[in-house]
């Protein structure tokens, strides 16, 4: 019993993790439809320059926190020049686009910090807080930061004049237009959440998963399959299909097929939800009258 | 000088032109109707204004030249568009898709306001009020595509075909309500109709656009007895 309340709860600290992400995914999603493949290694890139500052001696959480701010900086930046010319390009022509980012941020990655496996710290303390035996201080500690983003997210989007300008333009870019919302920016300031949202990510699961210019391949997977399972156009069920995911991929690598085979768990699942329901627990039931 | 002066218009879609040189005006405090068929460019035209659509000419906005401006930066200068199909925000409520109008404006309280104003004019979105705006009918979402741009608080407003697949009621309450805000608030309006008998009931000018040209043009009356529209638009 003890053994298996460790894996459910070390299974929603990482399936946190992967519910941001799959909602960075899904947050670029809803506004252009495409699936950045980039997500994850610029979430890697994120984590490296968390490292570099903690390595020169900056305090963790102001580490933490620059890292936050430039990532988003560098998501507004990457929408502007990259992304923005192939907007309106073919599927295929932004789809080559994702993927040459990815292959240059893991490229640039292994030349400047090497290939060789890095730890990365935890904020946490080593023993586990208020002396339980079934959770480590950094898993409670990432699933407290974890919600504590959604949270944040949540009160943004719903509750603010640029967060509903942000949905706006994501579901009629013309009816913004026409009311004044300059869409161009919505868009970029996504990809710079997206960003930020991913940077927490890394951080998050880098202690855990160590430091290495691949760290992020087995966890972007991950979040594709939060995302495609809860429903790619649902914020929600992105951060539900992450949890639902961490836990999972922990149950059934311990008491199924072991842990080699989790990853496989994962495209099991992705290729599972687009064949009987593409559509995911959550997606969308169109409600419209015309 | 006239609030929206346009001269010499050529837009559309690809290399061809669906305008080829449309003037026409719309004076301060005045509604202007643009008749035509189905396909004769009225659509084109308002999104050509909007600079939804690329375009060669002049268009002046209060003694300004917008033709080079951007739609976002159309809208900020006081042009409320309503478009063809309404252009509803369908997942979010109704308050949202009103509050998406106020967007560049940063008077909080005014805005307070004018949402009431807004549920005085049209009840029923009150009632909706917070329900996703793709719930509602056909004519409820003309509604709040009128409300919405008012909610800009437009010096111009561009409508786009409000009578269309409507029942006879919800448009007669939808031309009262935009008499009234014409009337006392002195927003001019550029109303596109189909319906021209509706339409020339509310203009005080009209221009008839066949395949992107103007082809008649005058005070609302004289358009009305002209013997060709008549026969084409009015069908007597
Ligand atoms: N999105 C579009 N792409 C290409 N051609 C279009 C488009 N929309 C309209 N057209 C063409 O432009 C012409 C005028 O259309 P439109 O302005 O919509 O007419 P109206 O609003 O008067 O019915 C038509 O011949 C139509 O086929
Ligand atoms: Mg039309």
């Amino acid at each position: 019993m003890e053994a298996f309340l460790h894996q459910v709860f070390s299974g929603l600290a990482t399936g946190g993790i992967y519910a941001s992400l799959a909602l960075a995914l899904v947050m670029i999603y809803q506004s252009t439809n495409h699936i950045n493949f980039a997500q994850g290694e610029m979430a890697m890139f994120s984590t490296y320059l968390a490292w570099s500052m903690i390595d020169a001696g900056l305090a963790y959480w102001w580490a933490f926190l620059l890292t936050v701010a430039i990532s988003f900086i560098t998501g507004v930046v990457i929408e502007r020049i990259i992304i923005r010319p192939v907007e309106r390009a073919p599927v295929l022509s932004v789809v080559t686009v994702f993927v040459a980012l990815l292959v240059i941020f893991n490229s640039v990655a292994g030349w400047i910090f090497t290939y060789t496996i890095k730890t990365f710290p935890s904020p946490f303390p080593e023993q586990p807080l208020f002396g339980n035996r079934y959770i480590s201080s950094h898993e409670l500690g990432a699933i407290g930061i974890t919600l504590g983003v959604l949270v944040v997210l949540y009160l943004f989007f719903r509750f603010t004049p640029l967060g509903l300008a942000m949905r706006a333009a994501a579901q009629n870019a013309t009816s913004s237009r026409l009311s004044g919302i300059r869409v161009g920016w919505m868009l970029a300031l996504g990809w710079g959440l997206a960003a930020a949202v991913g940077a927490v990510a890394g951080m998050l699961i880098a202690p855990i998963v160590y430091l290495d210019p691949n760290m992020m391949s087995g966890v972007l997977l991950y979040a594709f399959a939060a995302a495609l399972v809860g429903g790619i156009d649902s914020p929600f069920g992105a951060v539900l299909g992450g949890f639902l995911v961490g836990v999972l991929e922990n149950l059934i690598g311990a008491y199924v097929v072991g842990t080699e085979l989790k990853l496989t768990v994962a495209l099991v699942l992705i290729i599972g939800v687009l064949v009987f329901k593409p559509t995911g627990l959550f997606g969308r039931v169109f409600v419209s009258r015309v | 000088m006239a609030l929206l002066e346009v001269a010499d218009l050529f837009a559309g879609y690809s290399a061809e032109n669906v305008l080829r040189g449309v003037s026409f005006s719309v004076e301060r405090g005045g509604i202007t109707a643009i008749l035509g068929a189905n396909g004769a460019g009225k659509t084109t035209l308002l999104r050509a204004i909007s600079g939804l659509l690329r375009r060669r000419g002049s268009i002046r906005f209060d003694d300004q030249a917008i033709e080079r401006t951007t739609t976002e930066d159309i809208a900020r200068l006081g042009v409320g568009h309503v478009p063809e199909g309404r252009g509803t925000f369908l997942d979010l409520t109704t308050e949202e898709n009103l509050r998406i109008g106020a967007y560049t404006r940063n008077d909080r309280r005014a805005v307070a306001l004018d949402l009431e104003r807004m549920f005085t004019y049209f009840p029923r979105l009150k009632e909706r009020r917070r329900q996703q705006a793709g719930t509602l009918s056909g004519g409820e979402q003309q509604m709040l595509a009128v409300s919405r741009a008012l909610m800009l608080r437009p010096r111009l407003l561009l409508l786009d075909e409000p009578s269309f697949g409507l029942a006879p009621l919800v448009v007669q309450d939808i031309f009262r309500i935009m008499r009234g805000i014409n009337a006392d608030e002195g927003v001019s309006v550029l109303l596109v109709e189909q319906n021209a008998a509706l339409a020339l009931e509310l203009a005080d000018r009209a221009y008839v656009l066949e395949t992107g040209q103007v082809v008649i043009s005058g005070s609302a009356a004289d358009v009305r007895s002209n013997e060709s529209v008549r026969r084409a638009y009015l069908g007597f």
